[in-house]
């Protein structure tokens, strides 16, 4: 009887599939990749079962995070800045082509105007290390509504329609800021918000 | 690496032959670079859009005749207290009537259930939610998430007043 051999394979073997799948994910990923902008603050979402999505733009999101900041943010580029050079114009501070440039890169900001020219001026690293108080919102200081109101009119005369506003709330959040936020856009006649949250199963609702 | 190098052929001088090429590359640098950069995407990209909850406060009244006033037999208030804790009763608080306040739960089993068994008793019933300001706004968004789960045709977000705060400190629950 001859000695059986074990089949020799070569050790080398066909990759081509392989690649091949690979370079379709990476496209497929290269292309549908929108980068997660960097927040300027870290919000914990609750939960809930809606299913409605956030519109893909026209969006201006009103944080607040735990420790009672409110923090402002839009997406549209063009009445970004509108909204910038009126709002400066408000409370006298104006700022360099730099500066609304640096603004308009920015997902969201919590610094009070008059210190916004100072926040712009930093340098990327710097800007993450400073501690953003939130953009006052109080009867005696309300830079807020002004920039909701400055941002809702820059829409409508950019696009023709108001922007979606969108209130992204920490899990830990006060009540008391919340409704705060929510009473001073209803006296601007805003009553239709939208509570960004995560997904949810539903569960059954048995009778 | 994975392509074992095939052994030149070192035949005695003889006929000079022209190299045969390997027609396969080796493909484990491309692999890996295209590996890479899949891994990269995937996790830098942002998948799903986060979901939003519809909200809609009422307009405020231009005067007090608009605003509606409800019946207290159609009135069920949910007060949302500090420390995750929920509250309720029927009807409304007045300065004679003090109506008995029970604890609840955010689970399926608490408020749920007796949001069912109101409607089902009374399908005009008007949910009054009252965050105490000590409470998270997780609470508050678990109780208008828990509106739309059962359905709930009104429901207002109000603001608590001193009485409702009252009750919650002398029921001691």
């Amino acid at each position: 009887m001859p000695k059986v051999k074990p089949h020799r394979t070569s050790p080398s073997l066909d990759m081509t599939p392989m690649v091949d799948l690979a370079f379709l994910l990476v496209t497929f990923f290269m292309l549908t990749t929108k980068f997660a902008p960097e927040e300027a603050v870290v919000v914990d979402t609750p939960s809930s079962v809606s299913e409605i999505r956030l519109p893909e733009s026209h969006v201006i999101t009103i944080s607040i995070d735990k420790d009672k900041r409110v923090f402002f943010g839009m997406d549209d580029v063009k009445p970004k800045m509108a909204m910038l050079s009126r709002v400066g114009a408000k409370y006298g501070v104006s700022f360099t082509a730099e500066q609304a440039k640096t603004f308009s890169n920015l997902s969201s900001f919590g610094v009070p105007v008059q210190q916004l020219p100072d926040f712009l001026n930093r340098d990327n690293e710097q800007r993450k290390n400073v501690k953003q108080p939130g953009i006052p919102a109080d009867s005696l200081n309300n830079q807020f509504i002004d920039w909701v109101v400055e941002a809702r009119a820059a829409s409508i005369k950019e696009f023709g329609k108001p922007s979606f506003i969108a209130v992204k709330g920490d899990n830990d959040a006060d009540v008391p800021t919340v409704k705060r936020v929510i009473k001073l856009l209803q006296d601007k006649n805003i009553n239709r918000f939208n509570l960004i949250t995560d997904l949810e199963v539903k569960p059954v609702a048995s009778n | 690496m994975a392509e074992i190098q095939q052994q030149a052929d070192s035949g005695k001088g003889g006929k000079k032959r022209a190299k045969k090429m390997s027609t396969k590359i080796d493909m484990t640098p491309m692999v890996d670079l295209a590996f890479l950069l899949l891994t990269f995407f995937m996790l830098t990209t942002t998948f799903s859009k986060p979901t939003v909850m519809q909200l809609t406060m009422p307009v405020k009244p231009k005067d007090k005749e608009e605003q509606s006033e409800i019946k207290a037999s159609d009135a069920f208030t949910i007060l949302l207290g500090e420390n995750n804790k929920l509250y309720y009763y029927d009807g409304l608080l007045a300065a004679d009537v003090k109506p008995e306040l029970q604890l609840s739960s955010y689970d399926a089993n608490g408020i749920r259930k007796t949001l069912l068994e109101r409607r089902r008793a009374n399908p005009k019933v008007v949910v009054l939610i009252k965050p105490a300001d000590k409470s998270k706004y997780k609470n508050m968004v678990d109780i208008l998430d828990e509106m739309n789960i059962t359905d709930q045709k009104k429901y207002a977000l109000v603001d608590i007043s001193k009485a409702d705060e009252e009750l919650i400190k002398t029921s001691g629950l």
